[in-house]
């Protein structure tokens, strides 16, 4: 299911716009009922857009100016508590600040929905693109995808409400844009109808449960060592396996609603007939795609596999793609200090098991907002290449670093 | 003795023409040559924030923190280092919606250090939408059909949270800010001042300052008087913002935070070498 991608929505308007605004649109069409905001670049227009929604009766929803990301999140998990459908949107420190709540809201199995337009983190300040600050959420629970244009930020932000309300899920999930490069950059994207949003995402209904003045519950209390702490977090591990399952079915469903297909867990191309495949996250995946389409003019053997959905992992996914591959090149717009790139681990993780593991090597690119262009990528390939064939490091290299005695 | 340019940068400065900032940056340079402060004898603290900047433009110690945390992380300098002379800078959004939590705890401990709030009553740097000082009923970019929120009061709100100096300026009055400044700087204690500037780009509210405020020392204000302090605080409230006072509401000496840690007094704690051996204790663990 992946040539299926480019077929012109029949529906649905077409415009011009930034994928901030694109988010914005797709909370609005999901009918959110509450949006808790609070200002930080380079997500501050999302919410800008969803004030003016709601105040000119587009969005029929509560809109709550809160002092603090910490608030912002908060205020989510007390709205879906209740049994709204709730949504806001942050990036970098904000999503730092968050981090105590993140993991609140998925405790409570909370299906909130949250636009992250990713930021570097500081100090030094940045607002700049890498991926930092979502990567190191990993380990929240939450669902974490990643985009790549515009009109995959809107259309995700419906498909993985669906996703995250499924009753075997119902954990909250961020869709990860990258700054500036999507967030404040217009493309034409295609804005479904109202009705046929409607009838691909039915309103929210928790079938677990919710705070209800006529069956009043207790939920967050105190448990032991010998009560149910460690099988209720079982089922959050269970949770986040079975949203790849529903992400699957429902970005075929939405596929032949729409018309329009970004990939599931993971996006690919070109990967059955190729020898190395070069594996990336966001924007700097489809300057991959571009840089990857230019190499095999030039003759080279590679194909691209996309990483969408970060948590939970695709590493089953990637693993069958990659046997019978020389090796795999992995881009990292993040780092864990002392441990090179999440992906570029990750990976390695999930191959493991594998029969047959082709060697991977790591980058690490574009941190801060450094420019990752087509030759970039083209250069990472032939580096990697020859690391192959020489035998690779077990940590990431860093490409592009402007210090000659630290550079690789 | 430091001049008011060697105080400068060559960094070239980002903020709008008519920003009330530059008064601020200004008036400070003044102050701390005016005092005979070195320049590593300062550390200024910014938050986030068009002021946040303010570090750049000037040639001494300074830490750009992170949104809101100014005051947690200048008490922990002066702790450490009682010799320094320790200034805050925050903005309105970074002091009274996401920070808000540490300006109690400053006051009453009576932290020896200055806390100056550029308050423009927008989120400028995010172009403008809405903070706590918003006035009821503004249209910003997050409020385009008004804010439904009241705004709280900032002098009223640090009067009550117990801080041992209490003042306002206003960015349009520089030599007035200088003085209300040069105060602060000499209180000993934890100085709180709230000063009136216009967002030149996102709320220009030069005018309507200019045409209200009036300064509490020609007033005939008492600054040890707690109670008519609370008044003058509310009064802009209370006229309808007829009347906006600015100087010092309130100033009175009570013991700082580290008078009341005798364990500190002495040699600072940057300049002890860590002398504790707990080895000694840890044996019967073993």
């Amino acid at each position: 299911m992946t040539a299926q991608a480019s077929r012109l929505a029949e529906g649905g308007r077409w415009d011009i716009i930034t994928a901030n605004h694109a988010v914005a649109h797709a909370a609005r069409l999901a009918r959110v009922q509450v949006v808790p905001a609070y200002p930080i670049t380079p997500q501050t227009t999302i919410v800008e857009y969803l004030a003016d929604f709601i105040e000119r009766g587009e969005l029929d929803a509560r809109y709550i100016r809160v002092e603090s990301e910490h608030s912002a999140m908060a205020a989510a998990i007390g709205a879906s508590t209740v049994g709204a459908r709730a949504f806001t949107a942050t990036a970098s420190q904000g999503l730092l600040l968050m981090h105590e709540v993140l993991h609140w809201a998925v405790g409570a199995r909370l299906p909130i929905g949250m636009a992250v337009v990713n930021r570097a983190v500081g100090p030094p300040w940045s607002i700049h693109v890498d991926h930092q600050d979502a990567i190191s959420q990993r380990d929240t629970g939450w669902l974490q995808l990643f985009v790549s244009s515009n009109q995959e930020a809107l259309d995700s932000v419906l498909m993985m409400y669906k996703v995250a309300e499924s009753p075997d899920v119902l954990l909250p999930f961020m869709v990860c844009l990258d700054g500036f490069v999507l967030s404040h950059t217009y493309a034409p994207v295609n804005i479904p109808d109202q009705g046929d949003v409607d009838s691909f995402l039915p309103p929210y209904d928790p079938p677990h449960w919710r705070m209800d003045p006529d069956a009043p519950i207790t939920y967050g209390n105190l448990v032991m060592p010998d009560q149910l702490y460690m099988e209720m977090r079982w089922s959050i591990d269970r949770a986040s396996r079975a949203a790849k399952d529903r992400l699957k079915e429902i970005s075929t469903e939405f596929a032949e609603k729409f018309g329009r297909y970004h990939g599931s867990a993971i996006y690919e191309r070109w990967s059955q007939d190729s020898d190395y495949l070069m594996v990336a996250s966001g924007t700097l995946a489809s300057e991959a795609e571009v840089a990857i389409e230019e190499l095999r003019r030039e003759g080279e053997s590679v194909g691209l596999v996309k990483i969408r959905l970060y948590r939970p992992f695709p590493g089953e996914e990637i693993t069958e793609l990659a046997a019978g591959k020389k090796g795999i090149i992995v881009v990292d717009r993040s780092v864990s200090f002392g441990h090179g790139g999440p992906l570029a681990s990750d990976l390695r993780a999930s191959l493991y098991h594998a029969e047959d593991r082709p060697p991977v090597v790591g980058f690490i690119a574009g941190l801060g907002g450094r420019d990752v262009r087509v030759r970039d990528l083209k250069a990472i390939f032939r580096s990697a290449k020859r690391k192959i064939s020489e035998g690779v490091d077990r940590v990431s290299y860093w490409y592009g670093l402007k210090v000659r005695e630290v550079g690789e | 003795m430091v001049s008011v340019a060697e105080l400068g940068t060559a960094k070239k400065n980002t903020w709008c023409p008519g920003c009330g900032n530059f008064a601020v940056l200004q008036a400070f340079k003044s102050v701390v040559s005016r005092l005979g402060l070195e320049p590593w004898e300062v550390v200024v603290v910014t938050g986030i924030g068009c002021h946040g900047k303010i570090g750049d433009y000037l040639a001494l110690n300074s830490f750009h923190t992170i949104h809101g945390r100014v005051l947690p992380l200048a008490t922990g300098i002066k702790l450490a280092n009682p010799r320094l002379t320790v200034v805050g800078f925050a903005g309105d959004g970074d002091a009274y919606a996401i920070g808000i939590g540490h300006l109690p705890h400053a006051a009453r401990r009576n932290v020896d250090l200055t806390y100056v709030v550029h308050d423009n009553k927008v989120f400028g740097l995010t172009t403008g939408q809405a903070t706590p000082t918003t006035p009821l009923g503004m249209r910003t970019r997050s409020t385009p059909f008004g804010t439904p929120e009241e705004p709280i009061n900032p002098i009223a709100a640090v009067l009550a949270m117990g801080a041992t100096f209490v003042a306002r300026a206003f960015s349009g009055d520089l030599r007035h800010l200088e003085e209300v400044l040069e105060r602060a700087l000499r209180h000993r204690g934890f100085a709180f001042v709230d000063v009136l500037q216009p967002c030149y780009t996102f709320y220009d509210t030069y005018g309507y300052y200019r045409e209200r405020v009036y300064k509490l020392e020609d007033d005939g204000h008492d600054p040890s008087d707690w109670n008519e302090a609370m008044r003058r605080a509310r009064e802009e409230e209370v006229t309808g913002g007829e009347r906006i006072p600015i100087g010092v509401f309130y100033q009175v000496d009570r013991p700082t935070l580290l008078d009341r840690l005798p364990h500190l007094s002495g040699v600072p704690l940057v300049d002890r070498p860590p002398r504790v051996d707990v080895a000694g204790l840890l044996e019967r663990f073993r």
